[in-house]
């Protein structure tokens, strides 16, 4: 369909949760705002096999989602820097507490394998049905609903389960899971 | 947005062998959650907005883009 004002806005209204969503694929705040722009760019330029009447923020995730898959595979995510770059992109600074929390649960995130990674933030974050995630990762229903399920019970025992990995659960957490028999 | 399945029973939460616990996967979406809608918050930067508004004009139109803050403009829909 033609570029129409109201599919501008459209576009526009996208814009927070494609980068929320650039940011928790790629770790990196730089990296994803070139990856937002690369996917605007590319929006724009096919905005004719855009159908009308059909999801236009699974259609702009889905571009995104494929730029940085074939990105990906070029280079390697930076991994040791994702953190530091990913706290510059904070407005506001959380609380010291809050902030260690934060920084477990980012890295945590960081530890899953991209496909479960990708399916749990469009699923619990961005709030996308199973289907509409599925169409974005070009896959299954089935398989979303797995990869979500397998990135929670990663995550939960990366955070919440006493000895896990190389960094465990902070007081606060401890004091949450063990307070509550 | 209602990723966390609804909380099955509190004594759950004691056995970490198997299922996952309501309690610790609610705490779960709410830290993704908490982290993606912090960059949400930050609404649309200007690279963006402006990247949108310029490319809205089609190159072989003769229309002059006018409007500044995202109010009225051209003849489309409002």
């Amino acid at each position: 369909m033609p570029l129409t004002d109201a599919l501008r806005d459209d576009i526009l209204a996208a814009v927070p949760s494609l980068r929320a969503f650039a940011i928790s694929l790629s770790g990196n705040s730089d990296r994803a705002d070139d990856l937002v722009q690369e996917t605007l760019l590319r929006a724009l330029a096919n905005i004719d096999s855009f159908q009308p009447g059909s999801n236009l923020p699974a259609w702009l995730f889905t571009i995104l989602r494929n730029l940085f898959r074939s990105d990906y595979r070029k280079r390697r995510r930076e991994v040791e820097d994702a953190e530091g770059n990913y706290a510059k992109t904070l407005k506001t600074q959380p609380s010291q507490g809050a902030h260690l929390e934060f920084e477990e649960f980012r890295t945590a995130l960081d530890k899953l394998p991209q496909d479960q990674r990708e399916a749990l933030i469009l699923v619990g974050a961005s709030g996308f049905s199973y289907e509409d995630a599925a169409t974005i990762c070009g896959c299954a229903v089935g398989t979303i609903k797995s990869r979500v399920n397998r990135a929670r019970s990663k995550l939960a025992a990366l955070l919440y389960v006493d000895g896990a990995e190389d960094f465990g659960p902070d007081d606060t957490v401890r004091a949450v899971i063990g307070g509550n028999g | 947005m209602k990723d966390v399945k609804s909380p099955v029973s509190k004594s759950a939460a004691t056995g970490k062998t198997g299922g996952l616990n309501a309690e610790i996967q609610s705490r779960i979406g709410h830290q993704l959650r908490a982290m993606y809608d912090d960059v949400v918050r930050q609404g649309v930067p200007d690279r963006f907005a402006e990247l949108i508004r310029k490319l809205d004009v089609p190159a072989n139109s003769s229309q002059v883009e006018e409007d500044e803050g995202g109010g009225t403009n051209n003849d489309g829909r409002v």
